[in-house]
């Protein structure tokens, strides 16, 4: 099976520092994969390599069977790529249901072309907001939801741009137990629709139920990479996390 | 309600404007709503970069001042036709110009939108008030060539006569009432498309870059492409709005056309009015510019910036939205 995403020895600095440094990872079609580190490690600036927020400067990024260098992120979103961010960014000036339709209006409809009547587009906000728990508060605004709401929104936005990969970038941050669960059950829903996920998370005990294959960043390089029970005992993870 | 609908309904009350003030037939009220209108188009055109895209542009002036030099250089070419080209060649030009004021305020776009695309080109990585500051620099550098370009007057100033009256399928008609109508239908124009865009998907693209360009990448939002469209537009528009202006002003010099009225005034109309939608800054148009003229002939002129400037104070303060803010939020209220 060839892999959906190829990261191939890309490299990334910021003046004299280091951000990543050579990683290279695979992921495969319906994966689920965990991605952790300590903060700094260079996840978020892994994700935004492969999002095309930033461009790496050596190595590549393939996806889907095709590079996808150089490309800006908005072109990557219309590849498939799709993420939500770490802290949520809605666009405030718009209702949940508006929010949803920028990417059935920019990425569905240039892939699929002008397929959808206006009443099909409001059927999809709907539909996406429902999968969310969101459907009642379609008319309302961002400000008026609570954290865990927001990381929902988030999530059903990269899910308007019927990505074939979905990166979640700490989406359970700062949530309570009973919320982590909430997010945790609706990834698992998106993975069984056969979407692949990469979830970057802190929460231990959310990456090692979630995750099929663990990958771990320590100062912008892979340390290790396999089963989450096995990468959780390696002694060098252990090491990164715990000190020595 | 559909857009022929909305754009017959302007020109219907166009219309009827110009048949009211073609009734009272006072020369001065032409000149007087002949600003307001060219502020309506101005504050407009402001508002498609500054208000939809989240892009404050401090170089209306240039803009504007751009659309009539180069209605100027057109009216200078015409001037100079014997003296450049042989005589068979010049005889063919003289069939074309002086070319008509629609043509000119074509042509005045043009330059704009150019200048507006390269300026949206040169900025593209600047956000905030970088970008204000670098809309302000170039209206510096625009001046300062327009004050060097001998061929349209320089600081001297350049000055166009204009006809007293116009033929038009053997009719006579006030040049003034000419230019007052074609104002009028530029104002019409400017504010059909303003509310096309808003309509449009377009409109939902420029609302993401105002409130978060990242995110709107994230989702598929080609931000550069619609930033250049934007600046495009808007530069279009602030051209078209000075193409007439030669001949309304008849005597035009860069000091004039480069002023701070220009700038200030496009910005603080949405701003009063309402940035969201294309009904604040026609709102902001009418009330700061009749404003305006009311001082400039019971007080004086140099009282202009001053209204200008309390005003936005005041909006600042009461009313950060605008009045179309304003009435949203009461009407979000009122609602349960």
């Amino acid at each position: 099976m060839t892999a959906l995403l190829h990261v191939d020895n890309i490299s990334k600095r910021f003046g004299g520092f280091v951000a990543l440094d050579g990683i290279t990872l695979e992921v495969q079609p319906g994966e689920r994969l965990g991605l952790i580190g300590p903060n700094g490690s260079g996840k978020s600036t892994l994700v935004n390599c492969i999002c095309g927020t930033l461009q790496n400067e050596s190595g590549s990024v393939r996806f889907d069977g095709s590079t996808m260098d150089g490309l800006a992120a908005h072109e990557r979103t219309h590849r498939g790529v799709a993420r939500s961010f770490q802290l949520p960014r809605p666009f405030h000036s718009m209702t949940l249901a508006d929010n949803l339709r920028i990417p059935l209006l920019y990425t569905v409809h240039a892939r699929l072309g002008p397929l959808r009547s206006a009443g099909d587009l409001d059927m999809r906000c709907r539909d996406l907001l429902e999968m969310v728990g969101l459907a009642k508060k379609a008319k309302q605004m961002p400000r008026d939801l609570t954290q865990v709401e927001m990381r929902k929104l988030e999530l059903a936005r990269a899910m308007a741009a019927e990505p074939k990969l979905l990166i979640a970038d700490e989406s359970m941050a700062g949530l309570s137990h009973s919320e982590i669960e909430d997010i945790l059950a609706l990834l698992v829903q998106l993975s069984e629709r056969g979407i692949t996920i990469i979830l970057i998370e802190h929460i231990m005990s959310a990456v090692m139920s979630f995750s099929q294959r663990l990958a771990v960043l320590v100062s912008g390089k892979k340390i290790a990479d396999g089963k989450p029970e096995d990468v959780v005992r390696d002694p060098e993870v252990v090491r990164a996390y715990l000190g020595q | 309600m559909s857009t022929a609908k909305f754009s017959l309904i302007a020109v219907a009350i166009g219309a009827l404007v110009m048949a009211f003030a073609h009734w009272f037939h006072v020369d001065y009220l032409f000149f007087a709503s002949y600003t307001i209108l060219q502020f309506i188009v101005l504050a407009t055109a402001w508002n498609i970069l500054g208000g939809y895209c989240g892009y404050v542009n401090f170089g209306s002036a240039a803009f504007f001042a751009l659309g009539a030099y180069s209605s100027v250089a057109l009216i200078k070419f015409d001037g100079e036709i014997d003296a450049w080209f042989p005589e068979g060649i010049a005889n063919v030009l003289h069939h074309i110009f002086p070319l008509p004021i629609p043509v000119l305020i074509m042509f005045g776009a043009f330059v704009s939108g150019i200048v507006g695309f390269g300026m949206g080109y040169l900025t593209l990585r600047l956000r905030g008030s970088f970008f204000a500051i670098a809309t302000l620099a170039l209206a510096v550098v625009l001046q300062t060539l327009i004050v060097n370009w001998d061929f349209v007057g320089g600081s001297r100033g350049a000055y166009v006569i204009r006809p007293e009256n116009l033929e038009f399928a053997g009719i006579e008609i006030n040049y003034i009432e000419y230019l007052f109508a074609l104002m009028l239908l530029l104002a019409v124009i400017a504010l059909t498309t303003a509310r096309v865009i808003e309509r449009s998907q377009l409109g939902f693209g420029f609302a993401t870059i105002r409130d978060d360009e990242l995110a709107a990448e994230a989702c598929g939002v080609p931000t550069l492409r619609l930033k250049l469209i934007a600046t495009t537009l808007s530069g279009a528009f602030m051209g078209m709005a000075g193409a007439p202006f030669p001949y309304y002003i008849g005597y035009l010099q860069p000091a004039s056309a480069f002023g701070l009225e220009y700038a200030v005034n496009s910005i603080a109309m949405p701003m009063i009015g309402g940035t969201t939608s294309w009904v604040g800054p026609l709102v902001g148009a009418i009330l700061l510019g009749s404003a305006q003229q009311y001082a400039t002939v019971t007080i004086s002129s140099a009282v202009n910036l001053l209204i200008v400037g309390l005003m936005l104070v005041g909006f600042v303060i009461i009313a950060p939205n605008g009045l179309i803010g304003l009435v949203q939020e009461r009407l979000r209220r009122r609602q349960p």
